[in-house]
């Protein structure tokens, strides 16, 4: 890992200018709960995602890390609280409507249509900015065809980008973890999100798969100055990769901040570690 | 004839060629690459202006007659254009390996008092940035591709096309600047410096001119009638001088496309795409696409195993002789037409072979099996020998003429001879100009009479082909006397699909015994088809069975060696089988796979002296290196297995203890 905060560190030492202006918030969460019955997933959880920058959420298993991506991007609608996306407060919202927004993720467990080719799964992320009807698409004629060479060639960008051009045609199920989980990285960018949640997308990797997928965490955020949430379990990225991280532990957030204030501080520690009583 | 000449005279270096081959194939393509998915071309015309802007300026930017300026990177066009771009205007380029680490890179271009470093992405220049301060003459430096690199802010940095937007505001600035420059260059002029890979000590830099290039690519071009028409794929090494005369010398001579692949990755895809015309490959690859046919064919229904195994019958038996235009009988004719259509043209077009005129392979020797494969296929494979000092070839097998266990007669223009002490010596028009900065190698190598001694030990036959055994300093004798040669033992070995690797061990001691490296693909389906479950590398070469499989190997190959009275008693009693691959990035191997001797021998000590006691297993721990260059050790235990010898009549003797 001392590899990749060289790399990230290097470039901020030749006189990086940052990407934003510091405060520009693009996700606001306000004091959200949300509970399913008597179960309380998140208890007035306020987190504010910078622009552009890597934001991390970590937690002990069960403290609500998902619970709050799925909040993020519709799946669940908190019972209190407000989310700010934008500058547009939203009510109730649907995961449609969130990724229409633009707000794309990619799952815990990878969710790819495993008898589809690498490109087809990738193609399928450029769905909502197809405007052509579906008979023309079916057709392939027309403005349609003009449309799908555009959405080709966009894909094309994100397989060089990503390094699987090998695989371009290989039918997902085929291939390993590591790179199922790169595709699924791809299909979230071909939707040219603004914001990218990433639920632990080095989860179950080796360390050369994991360093792999921090370069293209990295190189995502810097090509395309796309804004990053991430769940993560492995501190050495968390704290490599991210600007800010946040800490949940039982539907709380008990801290906030730089990694390196968040790594000194007691409750967190307490909250990994156990503490004596 | 006096006008071709005229015209050598007058085309003595590749940047004249350059601009003849603008004017002569305009409009042909001179380069292909494929890129987000699409194959990209340009013409010889577009090429040239492309040259012409990045030659411009690197003059823009200093680079004067005689500096050296380093190329990393893997085989893109932009980086073949800069050897053009540093020839017209008097520089030498300096090809390095892209797969060498830092340190490596930094011994280079330390030595050859590198001036700028043009590389092909963010990896190679971080690699490059992390030994600058070794390198005070190192100025710029120079990249092709962009990604990455926004953050950079060093002054010293540029992009590939920033400095071509220059190079074309010197142009117009300066009017007949380049032309000027380019008619500087003659003949004699040293075109590029090629460090060699060595097996031993620090890489030479061997100096090759451009009489000793353009020569020796035009005699070769005449031999195998190459036209423009001719499509190739460069996806070797583009450092290694075999790539630099056919992506390079012989696309300049004669014309013909080249083609990039995507990504070093999808070299096979790209390959089927192209379907050269003419294709080089190291014997491993020829190897892979056997094995692979060969796995695949297991998997294959019943009725297609038995046409293939009935076809790859009638095509051993009559197809290299229809290769060969050799009488063949009508039955045999019609028989192989009906397997053309069924079975090989099929395969051919599966993997790419289809327009295949011819192959070649070097470097290593080939199996006889699989060299007799693809002749029997309709393939001319040819294997050729040589060295850089020789700006590739010195012996090539002729159409018509192949024998499966020599390297051909003598290329055109090349004088072969084998010393006293067994060692080939060659004049050729391609022999080097010397070693850079190294006059005591130079020396040693190339003698006041001309010969270039090239360390190998060979004889020629009864028809004048030569025959390489070993390296000369390694043809040594056991303690009785008997000749051992470890690289021809190792090579036999090494033709059996399940062994990756071998290193013979046996001077001065009392008997032969061997090093065995799996081959994991191999291997694991083997062991998959008995049911021999195993949980990774380590755990599969330690299992009793594939030591089974292992010595049924090593003792076919005793049973050769039997064969031949001078090498029986080299015949291997006693072997194991490594835990781990043998691997370039450990220095176990040379960047082009040879084994490191003098650096196994003192790594694997203590298993070497095991082969030589009575134990029955050793515990070893090794340092391993990963990919991101950080180690770690390895332990594990080891069996040692005896294996049979045979008698002179071919009977087995008793398994030694």
């Amino acid at each position: 890992m001392t590899d990749i905060a060289a790399a990230s560190a290097a470039p901020a030492a030749a006189g990086t200018v940052p990407v934003t202006t510091e405060g520009e918030i693009l996700l606001n969460v306000e004091h959200i709960s949300l509970s399913f019955g008597a179960v309380q997933a998140l208890t007035d959880v306020s987190v504010a995602i910078p622009k552009g920058r890597i934001f991390s959420i970590i937690g002990p298993n069960g403290a609500g890390k998902t619970s709050l991506l799925n909040c993020i991007n519709g799946v669940y609608h908190p019972q209190k609280g407000r989310i700010t996306f934008k500058g547009q407060t939203r009510s109730q919202m649907k995961p449609h409507e969130a990724a229409a927004q633009g707000i794309a993720r990619t799952f815990q467990n990878v969710a790819l249509f495993r008898g589809m080719t690498t490109l087809d799964n990738i193609m399928t992320g450029r769905n909502l900015k197809m405007r052509s009807n579906f008979l023309l698409q079916a057709l392939w004629w027309g403005p349609a065809r003009k449309e799908e060479l555009r959405h080709r060639e966009f894909v094309e960008h994100i397989i060089d980008f990503l390094e699987i051009e090998a695989i371009r045609k290989t039918p997902v199920g085929r291939l390993p973890y590591g790179l199922q989980k790169r595709v699924e990285l791809g299909r979230a960018l071909a939707a040219e999100p603004d914001l990218l949640l990433l639920d632990e997308p080095m989860a179950g990797m080796n360390l050369e798969e994991k360093e792999d997928m921090c370069r293209f965490v990295l190189d995502t955020n810097d090509e395309f100055g796309t804004t990053i949430a991430l769940i993560e379990h492995d501190m050495g990225v968390v704290m490599d990769l991210s600007d800010h991280v946040a800490v949940l532990d039982y539907g709380r957030k008990i801290a906030d901040g730089p990694p390196d204030v968040v790594r000194n501080d007691p409750d967190v520690i307490a909250a990994y570690l156990g503490v004596s009583h | 004839m006096s006008d071709v000449q005229a015209s050598l005279r007058a085309h003595d270096t590749f940047p004249k060629l350059l601009l003849r081959n603008a004017v002569t194939f305009g409009d042909r393509p001179a380069f292909r690459e494929k890129d987000y998915g699409i194959w990209q071309s340009w013409t010889w015309a577009e090429m040239s202006a492309e040259i012409r802007a990045f030659a411009c300026g690197l003059a823009a930017l200093g680079v004067g007659r005689g500096d050296r300026i380093a190329i990393i990177g893997q085989n893109r066009p932009q980086l073949y254009w800069s050897f053009d771009a540093i020839q017209c205007i008097g520089g030498v380029p300096v090809p390095l390996y892209a797969d060498s680490v830092a340190d490596e890179m930094a011994y280079v271009l330390e030595h050859a008092e590198v001036r700028m470093a043009i590389c092909e992405d963010q990896e190679q220049v971080d690699k490059v940035l992390s030994v600058m301060d070794r390198l005070p003459v190192l100025e710029t430096v120079i990249h092709k591709d962009r990604r990455g690199m926004r953050h950079y802010r060093q002054p010293f940095l540029h992009a590939l096309d920033d400095v071509q937007d220059r190079g074309r505001d010197h142009d117009r600035r300066h009017a007949g600047f380049f032309e000027g420059e380019v008619a500087k260059g003659k003949g004699g002029d040293v075109a590029i410096i090629a460090y060699t890979s060595g097996t031993t000590g620090n890489p030479k830099g061997v100096m090759l001119s451009f009489d000793n290039l353009t020569t020796s690519c035009r005699l070769a071009v005449e031999m195998e009638g190459l036209t423009e028409r001719e499509e190739i794929l460069a996806y070797l090494p583009l450092a290694w001088v075999g790539d630099h005369f056919f992506s390079y010398g012989q696309h300049h001579v004669a014309g013909f496309t080249v083609n990039c692949p995507e990504s070093s990755d999808t070299v096979m895809m790209d390959l089927r795409d192209i379907g050269p015309t003419s294709f080089i490959a190291p014997p491993a690859i020829f190897e892979g696409f056997l094995t692979q046919i060969q796995i695949r064919m297991e998997d294959a229904s019943r009725v297609k195993q038995r046409l293939y195994r009935y076809f790859t019958g009638v095509a051993r038996r009559c197809g290299p002789a229809i290769l060969d235009g050799r009488p063949v009988s009508a039955g045999d004719r019609l028989l192989y037409a009906l397997g053309e259509l069924l079975i090989y043209g099929p395969l051919k077009n599966n993997l790419g072979l289809s327009r295949m005129r011819i192959a070649y392979t070097g470097g290593a020797p080939l199996g006889e099996d699989v060299f007799s494969f693809y002749r029997s296929m309709g393939i001319n494979l040819k294997q050729l020998y040589g060295q850089t000092e020789s700006s590739a070839y010195v012996c090539i097998q002729r159409n018509g003429g192949v024998k499966p266990d020599t390297v051909g007669p003598p290329a055109p223009g090349v004088d072969v001879r084998i010393t006293d002490e067994g060692e080939v010596i060659y004049k050729s028009p391609g022999a080097f100009v010397g070693y850079f900065k190294n006059d005591e190698a130079t020396r040693e190598t190339l003698d006041d009479e001309g010969w270039v001694h090239t360390g190998d030990a060979g004889i020629i036959d009864d028809d004048g082909h030569l025959k390489v055994i070993d390296r000369a300093k390694d043809v040594g004798r056991l303690n009785d006397g008997t000749l051992f040669a470890p690289q021809y033992i190792e090579n036999k070995l090494k033709f059996f699909p399940y062994v990756k690797e071998a290193v013979a061990h046996g001077v001065d001691r009392d008997y032969a015994t061997a090093f065995v490296n799996i081959d994991l693909e191999a291997v694991s389906n083997w062991a998959e088809k008995r049911g021999i479950s195993y949980t990774n590398y380590t755990d599969l070469a330690s299992r009793a069975e594939v030591y089974d499989l292992v010595r049924g190997c090593i003792e076919q190959v005793n049973a050769a060696l039997a064969g031949d009275s001078a090498l029986a008693g080299s015949q291997i009693r006693r072997f194991l089988v490594l835990h781990k691959e043998l691997d370039a990035d450990d220095g176990e191997l040379t960047r082009t796979r040879k084994v490191r001797r003098r650096i196994i021998a003192e790594r694997y000590k203590p298993m070497i002296d095991a082969l030589y006691s009575d134990a029955g297993n050793v515990s070893v721990e090794t340092q391993v290196t990963f990919e991101d260059g950080r180690t770690g050790t390895m332990r594990a235990d080891l069996d040692i297995s005896p294996a049979a010898t045979y008698g002179a009549g071919g009977e087995p003797s008793a398994r030694a203890a």
